[in-house]
């Protein structure tokens, strides 16, 4: 469900930039998409598939980019990538710090003709 | 042709939030939006939040559930303003719902909302609702192993609620480990442990909510 209401966000926003673009419809969707959102790839399609007919964006090709967690040592400063839940820096040990990277979720680009 | 878009997929959501904060900040309002699995004991939470602090503050809830009243009105039998939205199926509360309910709060005899967003671990956490704190409650016999699973939330939140804590002798629950691997994802969360049903540990989560309230109140 959750899928659900996002991808109507999705494809709001995509429609409204096909129109500002005077386009006749949309071939493609770049979506970004960090691993620390949880939004998981198939169900947006899955939504997706449902929600687009008859929309200018009917039949694009969705395309998303995941984006890696990265932390900054709150200690040291040194970015790593958390292994599962141990946010453990590798150069000094000490445990967690501020995302760097991982909270993405945008509509990057559109191709439309 | 290629369109560049660049647009936060949340920002119809997060625009309406920012006005949900304004109303909240005229009218010196701080809201809790309470996080949790289905039956960890958000709505009893809340009922002791509101004992406690009835006398200091005046309270104002806002329930989300997928369908019912059932929640509401328990905390109506309290007689403090309640909103009940039931979602009709979405697994979470968003900013839109928010701005319909308040409109039946009489916000300026209002000092605390506590929002019960709908039992879930996931979504609730990508809709900001335009509240001051964050908090997720973790009872002790869904297990201690609940970061490792929905990392997202415990990033989120600014304090975790350790539930059902009078029932640790009959269960597998580290505490310790808990709050070290909570601790290690977002070190500045505030860790509490709780029982609603005998009340222990209330007390300092109480305390905190209202230190909390000061803090926003006083812009410090």
């Amino acid at each position: 469900m959750h899928e659900l209401s996002i991808t109507q966000h999705i494809l709001d926003i995509v429609t409204k930039h096909a129109q500002r673009a005077n386009a006749e419809r949309v071939i493609a969707i770049n979506l970004v998409v960090g691993e620390l959102t949880g939004f998981v790839d198939d169900s947006i399609q899955f939504y997706f598939d449902m929600l687009s007919p008859n929309t200018l964006a009917a039949g694009a090709r969705l395309s998303i980019r995941r984006v890696p967690a990265r932390v900054r040592c709150s200690d040291c400063g040194k970015e790593f990538g958390p292994q599962g839940c141990r946010w453990l820096c590798p150069r000094c040990h000490t445990i967690g710090g501020a995302v760097v990277s991982g909270r993405e979720f945008l509509v990057e680009s559109i191709e439309v003709e | 042709m290629k369109v560049s878009v660049v647009q936060d997929i949340l920002s119809a959501n997060d625009q309406l939030a920012m006005q949900n904060r304004e109303l909240f900040d005229k009218h010196d309002i701080c809201v809790i939006n309470l996080m949790a699995s289905p039956g960890s004991g958000k709505t009893s939470l809340i009922l002791r939040t509101i004992d406690a602090l009835r006398s200091q503050l005046r309270i104002g809830v806002i329930e989300g559930d997928i369908a019912s009243t059932v929640d509401a009105d328990r905390v109506a039998a309290k007689s403090v303003p309640v909103v009940q939205i039931n979602t009709g199926g979405q697994c979470h509360l968003d900013a839109p719902m928010i701005q319909r309910a308040l409109k039946q709060l009489p916000l300026a005899d209002l000092d605390l909302i506590l929002i019960e967003n709908v039992g879930n671990l996931v979504c609730p956490v990508a809709f900001g609702l335009g509240e001051d704190l964050k908090v997720m409650l973790a009872s002790a016999p869904e297990g201690d192993d609940k970061p490792y699973k929905y990392p997202g939330i415990f990033l989120a939140v600014d304090a975790v609620v350790i539930n059902k804590v009078d029932l640790l002798p009959y269960l597998r629950f580290d505490v310790a480990a808990f709050r070290e691997l909570v601790r290690g994802m977002n070190p500045d969360v505030r860790l509490f442990e709780v029982s609603c049903d005998t009340g222990e540990g209330i007390e300092e989560w109480t305390a905190w909510v209202s230190q909390e309230r000061a803090k926003r109140l006083h812009g410090s």
